[in-house]
């Protein structure tokens, strides 16, 4: 006998326009406004309405129901630039009581990898973010993509979060059940994981129909669930599984609007992850390398595993400093912009010989092109920020 | 199950070419041989007794014991393209002697044409399959004799060799001999859409069979060089586009003026490109090697960093696959039938000098993009054998007998 915690990750990057050696020196519209806006639209229309008016019915008609969200700052930021009503109703949400928000960093970046003073900007720029539009502040840190280690934990703790969430990956907990409560290495801070074989048989596998479970119905999803032990079976999947991943051909909605009940049936209820923090952890789980959510893998190498990606990401930080240092706003933030994982995935080259269709929608024909339009753009703001190290400093001086 | 006989029309064999055609008919009667396929060639020979020592050279057991090299006696060299025709024709600039020679030309490849009537009675077939214009009219010819169908290779069109310029002699005969045709073969999507445009066919008698590359491994060489080197390899005619490669060039030493660019091949543009060069101030920045063979090209390949073909009209494009195997990363055109099936390569149109330069300065710049795109190329390119071509072409040869 169990419970359920259903968390959903919503999030959008400012994917990168195409920025050529000859635009360097010349202006810093770095981002496809008009791609940005349209699949934002899209996705609005196709997910994040749709599954908001659903999970508002719920609210009313169950009321243990409960749900829990994640939402990145740049995925904020594209609501309230292109699809206002979004961020309205996930206020609506807010406003029922019954939905949590989680922290993670604002641009949903790895600077968890890279650099810890950066992480902590971007972790309190999204808590106050949270605070700004939801009206609450989160006690449970869920970091970019799952990734995780003991490092990231104590951090986290510094921070002052009681729980992190993290990938309940065999290769980490070996006999062990993911639907327990657990602790973090040498760090007093609660460790939730997710369950990936039952969140995947929705995000992933759901309109499969060469799986031998297809069709899943939230009744058998539901049987599924009833036996298992433990303090709770963590669900955690995108949002944008809701309509984008899986079509709403497929009967995703459906099987979301029957959940509630089907789980009802067997005297399963809903609770957020900050109601499993009165929970005893039952061990402490040792990650002393970096794992994540994603491939079978369940390492960083979607976004940190080739050359560039690697000469990226440490370029990127290497600008760090100098751009802080201009003290210019706009800049700043673009740079932030930059630090997006979605751009390393872009540049991942793994599945790419075999014509893979990426999980995400991938804006470039080849990770090669985006490189060279994030190190163009690069180039561009490091020419910036020499041209004019601490400029700004100088003039607030000179105004005063 | 009996083999099946194929009598094949083709122009040039290695080591005797001047183009990819040879190689192609090479890799194509290697592979087809490891299918259950007997296949006969038949070419053109030089009159100066070379005949004996070239078959001789080739072996037909040196490739396998079921091709068969036969040779119709015939003044023309086994080289001679139209554009190999053309490049003469420019050389000589003389509007007479040109007349002479393009005379000649269409009279071998009449007597080509007629001496295939007798090869088609003496040899035992199932299948004609012919290649590029020079043999159709042998094919038509062979087909009429033994009522046997006929494949028509299409590797390039009088279009992709001209720039859309055609000698209407050399595009009527093209048109013939895909009208004739039982089935075409062709090397692309892109040269599939072209003839479509072109000459009307229609597209369901089109089968396209992406090329691949001889898997033999190429040597390695370690080159010592202090500067960074972009490569152009191919015939310096207009098809290939070396006048967009020496605009790049201009561009790109803007940026990163301490590129080297070296220019392997001859062809009828090589006098144009050299003065354009001179016109743009970058002699000492471009290298001419006139053609290479052999293990210097693999040299130069792996000597350089990039290799770059702007073809304005590539059917396939080999050359860029022979790159990748030699672990050199490549930039195509987008109007190359080799860039429908490369992932792991830079792409851009041909007249696009400024999405040219950003890519190659880029490639220059960051160590990380070239490398990555050696490791993915070299890996992928190993994907692009000769043995899947030869299945699907067995597949066409099955269905028509």
């Amino acid at each position: 006998m169990t419970n359920a915690c259903l968390y959903f990750q919503v999030h959008q990057p400012f994917r990168i326009a195409k920025y050529t050696l000859f635009d360097i020196g010349k202006h810093t519209r770095y981002f496809d406004e008009q791609k940005n806006k349209e699949i934002m639209q899209k996705i609005a229309g196709k997910c994040y309405l749709p599954a908001n008016h659903i999970i508002k019915e719920l609210i009313h008609k169950h009321p243990d129901f409960k749900v829990t969200y994640s939402i990145t700052g740049t995925a904020i930021e594209q609501f309230q630039k292109y699809a206002p009503a979004v961020l309205r109703s996930f206020k609506e949400l807010a406003d029922t009581g019954k939905v949590e928000f989680l922290t993670e960093t604002s641009h949903h970046s790895l600077s968890s990898l890279n650099n810890k003073e950066e992480f902590t900007t971007q972790v309190k720029q999204h808590q106050k973010l949270i605070k700004e539009h939801f009206g609450q502040k989160p006690k449970i840190f869920r970091n970019t993509e799952l990734v995780y280690n003991n490092e990231i934990a104590k951090t986290a703790k510094e921070l002052g979060f009681k729980a992190i969430l993290a990938e309940g990956w065999d290769g980490i907990l070996g006999w062990r059940s993911p639907n327990y409560v657990y602790k973090a290495k040498d760090a007093k801070i609660r460790l939730l994981l997710k369950n990936y074989k039952l969140s995947d048989d929705v995000a992933f596998r759901f309109s499969n129909k060469q799986w031998s479970q297809w069709p899943l119905t939230a009744e058998k999803y539901a049987d599924w669930i009833a036996p298992i032990m433990g303090d709770s079976v963590n669900l955690f999947m995108d949002y944008e599984t809701f309509g984008e991943h899986q079509w709403h051909d497929t009967g995703i909605f459906n099987f979301l609007k029957h959940l509630p009940k089907a789980l009802a049936k067997h005297n399963i209820s809903f609770q957020h992850p900050s109601e499993l923090l009165k929970i005893e952890p039952k061990e402490e789980l040792d990650v002393p390398n970096t794992i994540s959510w994603a491939d079978v893998e369940r390492d960083t190498s979607a976004w940190l595993g080739n050359k560039m990606q690697e000469a990226a990401h440490t370029k990127a930080y290497e600008l760090r400093k100098d751009v802080l240092a201009s003290g210019d706003q706009e800049l700043i933030e673009k740079w932030r912009k930059l630090t997006t994982s979605d751009h390393f995935y872009y540049m991942c080259t793994k599945w790419f010989s075999d014509g893979d269709v990426h999980k995400y929608f991938n804006p470039y024909d080849t990770p090669y092109e985006c490189f060279i339009n994030y190190m163009n753009i690069l180039q561009d703001i490091a020419d910036r920020v020499e041209a004019k190290p601490g400029l700004f400093d100088s003039i607030k001086k000179w105004i005063r | 199950m009996s083999k099946l006989k194929v009598l094949m029309f083709g122009w040039e064999f290695p080591p005797y070419k001047s183009g990819g055609l040879g190689t192609a008919c090479y890799g194509l009667t290697k592979a087809l041989a490891k299918q259950n396929c007997e296949i006969t060639f038949v070419m053109p020979v030089t009159p100066e007794g070379a005949t004996a020592k070239f078959v001789k050279l080739i072996g037909a057991a040196n490739i396998s014991k079921n091709v068969k090299i036969k040779t119709i006696d015939s003044p023309l060299k086994a080289y001679m393209t139209s554009t190999s025709y053309e490049e003469e024709y420019h050389v000589w600039g003389n509007s007479k002697k040109k007349q002479v020679y393009g005379r000649d030309l269409y009279q071998e490849v009449q007597r080509y044409s007629a001496l295939a009537k007798h090869v088609a009675k003496t040899e035992p077939h199932d299948i004609i399959h012919a290649h590029d214009w020079m043999t159709y009219q042998a094919g038509i010819n062979a087909k009429k004799v033994s009522k046997k169908p006929l494949v028509v290779h299409l590797h390039a069109t009088e279009f992709d060799r001209t720039a859309d310029n055609p000698d209407a002699r050399i595009s009527h005969i093209e048109w013939q001999g895909l009208q004739e045709a039982d089935k075409i073969i062709t090397n692309s999507n892109f040269s599939k859409q072209n003839i479509i445009k072109h000459y009307k066919i229609p597209a369901e008698k089109i089968e396209v069979v992406h090329w691949g590359i001889d898997d033999t491994p190429v040597m390695n060489y370690v080159p010592i060089k202090k500067d960074k080197m972009v490569l152009f390899l191919g015939r310096v005619t207009v098809q290939k586009g070396p006048d967009y490669f020496v605009e790049v060039a201009k561009k790109v030493l803007q940026y990163e003026p301490k590129t080297k660019f070296v220019i392997v091949g001859d062809g009828d543009m090589l006098p144009k490109i050299i003065n354009k060069t001179a016109e743009l101030g970058i002699t000492d920045k471009v290298i001419f090697t006139g053609a290479l063979s052999g293990d210097d090209v693999h040299k130069a390949f792996q000597t350089a960093d990039l290799y770059v073909m702007p073809s304005v009209s590539e059917p396939f494009g080999l050359v860029a696959l022979e790159s990748l195997k030699n672990g050199t990363p490549i930039l195509i055109s987008k109007t190359s039938g080799v860039s429908e099936i490369v992932r792991n390569a830079l792409k851009a149109d041909f007249w696009d000098i400024n999405e040219m330069t950003n890519k190659i300065v880029s490639v220059l710049r960051h160590n990380a993009l070239q490398e990555e795109l050696k490791e993915q190329g070299t890996k992928e390119v190993q994907k692009y054998n000769l043995d899947e071509p030869a299945k699907k072409i067995m597949e066409v040869y099955k269905k028509l007998k």
